[in-house]
């Protein structure tokens, strides 16, 4: 749990030595509570202070890092069970599971390593690849590496292999999958030894919490659970408990990440399993097929739940141009809600026809959403208008209302005077028939 | 060493509410359903059980809609063209309520009829909806609801700008409404307000948050529902009924589940992103409290049905 700065206050010098940089001990422990400084920036404070300040400061799910040369992921550090209550901040990493034995093993990578998918204005792609041990694992590392700059995940038990698998990853940080109550000793050891982080697997979250601590005192800290369980039912109840533990009741033992397998009960499953996964608190999701069409809605929904729902995504109001238009090219309106814009924009552009996209200023809001709320009225369109100095652009005086808002044309028609107000359709994907047919 | 796992004790709960009525209640359903009756947000069976089971309605229309994917249409195929045959093939598909949306060409005598024929082709319990034009859906849904009196029909859909004729209709003939407002909780909650104010008992109104699709929106649909339903298990009087959604409506409206050609590559093969994008809008919307979801698909309807068995199991 966080401490105060008053709490933290009674565990520093006390003596307003002003080597800080702050004028009083009491300054530099608001600032310490409100994380603005560091700790060490404190000459004299004493070791026991240090360590329970450390331990307070402590996210209550610990951040894991995953990287190789160039990328990492980063998962971890979450702090609410709803993402309205503030927001999920670190996304799942996404991770394909290929085979050592496979002889298609570098293709199939090389193929899924290249993928990217564009949505709203955003690359997206995997994160990384887990390696299971059922071949030459040290062959397969060195293959897959030369082919993919992404962090890797190892599968196996033979902790020799693991060993000398990992000598080969030097300076990465790698996840080894996975300790349980017979091997844990042995893992520890080799990921201690390169700097790795530990899945931890038990079928129990008792279980699981007294093994955490066992690694723990191996002096293992990056930890990532596997929390079992048979059906979607069984894992949102861990994971759900787990998380909740580690929230609401600081229970460090369950503190960490926690690892799927999408795949688990059949290839059939693995999309609806991988998205109950990604809204309900995975920190790692392993997928066993690479196939786009699931990929790039996983993706995506992944992008959308971890969205900060106090920041809606944004464009710039203004006045946009597609396909080069003309004086005599018609004017779009739509709100200034990413997705929105995304999706008119698209549309227009995919047609090759030319148009003036005029964004209006709607708080970020879809058209329905802030017509309802009052933010894409009449009045704004008319200010965008204005505002934007649209009439000096075309020599045709018409603009097009999304069909959704169709019942502000009568208003708009009244605040425009000289425009011709069209109605359009309700929906993006339409737009292009709606110019060709009905616009000319 | 067990583990005290903390359990959230809720002062409220969602109630439980029936649609459709067999002939010991006073209509003609091979069987009722009941949705509803939660006191713990979704699947938390260490809480206390889910009492009543989501359940999944199948969309069909009264005339064969000319805007809808192609791929929907080769899954009913010819079924499309007579409502009473497309929802004997959404029985078949699964469906536990056929949602039948009547159009805006339809006349009364043509609603009135097909209502009718799709009562007599299915026991399922029915939900009818207006073509969503204020007008038309007084016109059309007041013939329909006095015609299938007592069958417990769920009537929609009721928005704030037009409730009062389908409220006043359902209570007359002991309909159930369905209270749709645009992803707010307030807008929600106020509507469910107008349409109690009226007299309609609080077991008789379903409430439908809208919730737009994967990639467009949905995290707005999937937090909102979250809200509805920590304030109806807070106590929230006017919060505490079971959510309609329609992620089949949201999905297939979507480039990326309509179109198949001039798309990129990295989206990979049309029919499966189209499933797996109506999927992967559900079962968000399951995992956010959903206990009626109304899809298209009969693939997603498997799907679905399955995910939410498992979740039943823990």
């Amino acid at each position: 749990m966080a401490l105060s700065g008053i709490q933290i206050y009674k565990m520093l010098p006390q003596t307003n030595c002003k080597e800080c940089g702050f004028p009083t001990c009491l300054a530099f422990a608001m600032k310490l509570a409100a994380k603005q400084v560091e700790l060490g920036s404190c000459p004299y404070v004493s070791e026991a202070s240090k360590k329970q300040l450390a331990e307070s400061a402590a996210p209550p799910i610990r951040l894991i890092t995953l990287k190789a040369n160039g990328t990492e992921v980063k998962v971890g550090n979450e702090v609410v069970m709803f993402r309205h209550e503030k927001t999920f901040y670190n996304k799942p990493g996404l991770f394909l599971r290929v085979k050592a034995s496979d002889p298609d093993l570098v293709k199939k990578v090389a193929t899924a390593d290249a993928y990217k998918v564009n949505y709203v204005g955003m690359d997206f792609t995997l994160d990384g690849f887990a390696i299971e041990a059922d071949g030459d694992l040290p062959a397969a590392v060195k293959a897959v590496r030369d082919v993919t700059k992404r962090p890797l995940m190892l599968i196996g038990n033979d902790a020799a292999l693991l060993d000398s698998s990992l000598s080969l990853l030097a300076g990465e940080g790698t996840l080894i999958y996975a300790a349980d109550a017979s091997n844990y000793e042995a893992l520890a050891e080799i990921v201690k030894k390169h700097k790795a982080a530990l899945v931890v697997k038990a079928d129990s979250l008792d279980a699981l919490a007294d093994l955490t601590q066992k690694v723990q005192a191996k002096s293992v800290e990056d930890m990532v659970l596997d929390l079992g369980g048979k059906n979607l039912g069984e894992w949102l109840t861990r994971s759900t408990q787990a998380r909740r533990l580690a929230l609401k009741s600081n229970f460090k033992p369950l503190g960490y990440p926690t690892i799927f397998f999408a795949a688990q009960n059949g290839l059939d499953k693995e999309a609806i399993y991988a998205a109950q996964a990604i809204s309900k608190y995975a920190g790692f999701v392993v997928l066993d097929t690479f196939a786009p069409e699931m990929i790039y809605p996983l993706l995506v929904l992944r992008e959308n739940i971890y969205t900060d729902p106090q920041k809606p995504i944004q464009v710039q109001p203004g006045i946009y141009e597609i396909n080069s238009p003309k004086p005599d090219s018609p004017v779009l309106v739509t709100t200034n809600f990413s997705i929105t814009y995304f999706s008119v924009a698209n549309e227009v552009e995919g047609s090759g026809l030319p148009a003036w996209l005029l964004v209006t200023d709607a708080e970020g809001m879809s058209v329905l959403t802030a017509w309802a709320a009052g933010k894409f009225d009449a009045e704004r369109i008319a200010k965008a208008i204005k505002g934007f100095d649209v009439a000096s652009k075309v020599s045709k005086k018409r603009i097009v209302l999304p069909g959704h808002v169709a019942v502000l044309s009568g208003e708009l028609e009244e605040e425009l005077a000289g425009w011709e107000i069209r109605v359009g359709p309700r929906e993006a994907v339409d737009l292009p028939a709606f110019m060709k047919q009905v616009l000319n | 060493m067990p583990i005290e796992i903390p359990k959230d004790k809720w002062p409220g709960s969602i109630k439980a509410i029936t649609i459709g009525a067999t002939a010991a209640e006073g209509g003609t359903r091979a069987r009722s359903i009941t949705v509803g009756g939660q006191t713990t947000m979704p699947y938390l069976q260490y809480e206390a059980p889910t009492p009543n089971k989501p359940i999944i309605a199948i969309e069909i229309k009264s005339r064969k809609p000319e805007d809808w994917s192609a791929l929907l249409v080769e899954a009913w195929g010819a079924a499309m063209i007579d409502p009473a045959q497309w929802a004997q093939k959404a029985e078949e598909a699964g469906a536990d309520l056929i949602v039948l949306t009547l159009t805006v060409e339809d006349s009364v005598e043509d609603a009135v009829r097909v209502v009718r024929s799709v009562l007599a082709a299915t026991g399922l319990p029915l939900a009818v909806w207006g073509p969503g034009q204020a007008e038309k859906d007084n016109e059309l849904l007041v013939p329909v609801s006095e015609e299938t009196k007592g069958e417990k029909v769920l009537l929609g859909i009721c928005e704030d700008k037009n409730y009062r004729t389908i409220v006043a209709t359902a209570l007359a003939n002991g309909h159930l409404v369905q209270s749709r407002a645009p992803m707010d909780v307030n807008l929600s909650k106020q509507l469910n307000i107008l349409i109690s104010d009226m007299g309609m008992p609080k077991d008789r109104i379903i409430m439908d948050p809208t919730t737009g699709a994967l990639g467009y929106g949905i995290e707005y649909g999937y937090s909102v529902m979250e809200r509805l339903r920590l304030a109806a298990l807070q106590g929230d009087v006017m919060t505490q009924f079971p959510m309609l959604v329609t992620p089949g409506f949201e999905a297939w409206k979507t480039k990326e589940a309509k179109v198949g050609e001039g798309v990129p590559e990295a989206w990979g093969d049309w029919k499966n992103r189209s499933i797996n994008w109506e999927t992967l809008t559900a079962m968000s919307l399951v995992e956010s409290g959903a206990d009626i979801i109304v899809l298209r698909h009969p693939e997603s309807v498997k799907r679905i049905k399955e995910a939410i068995e498992e979740l039943m199991m823990a």
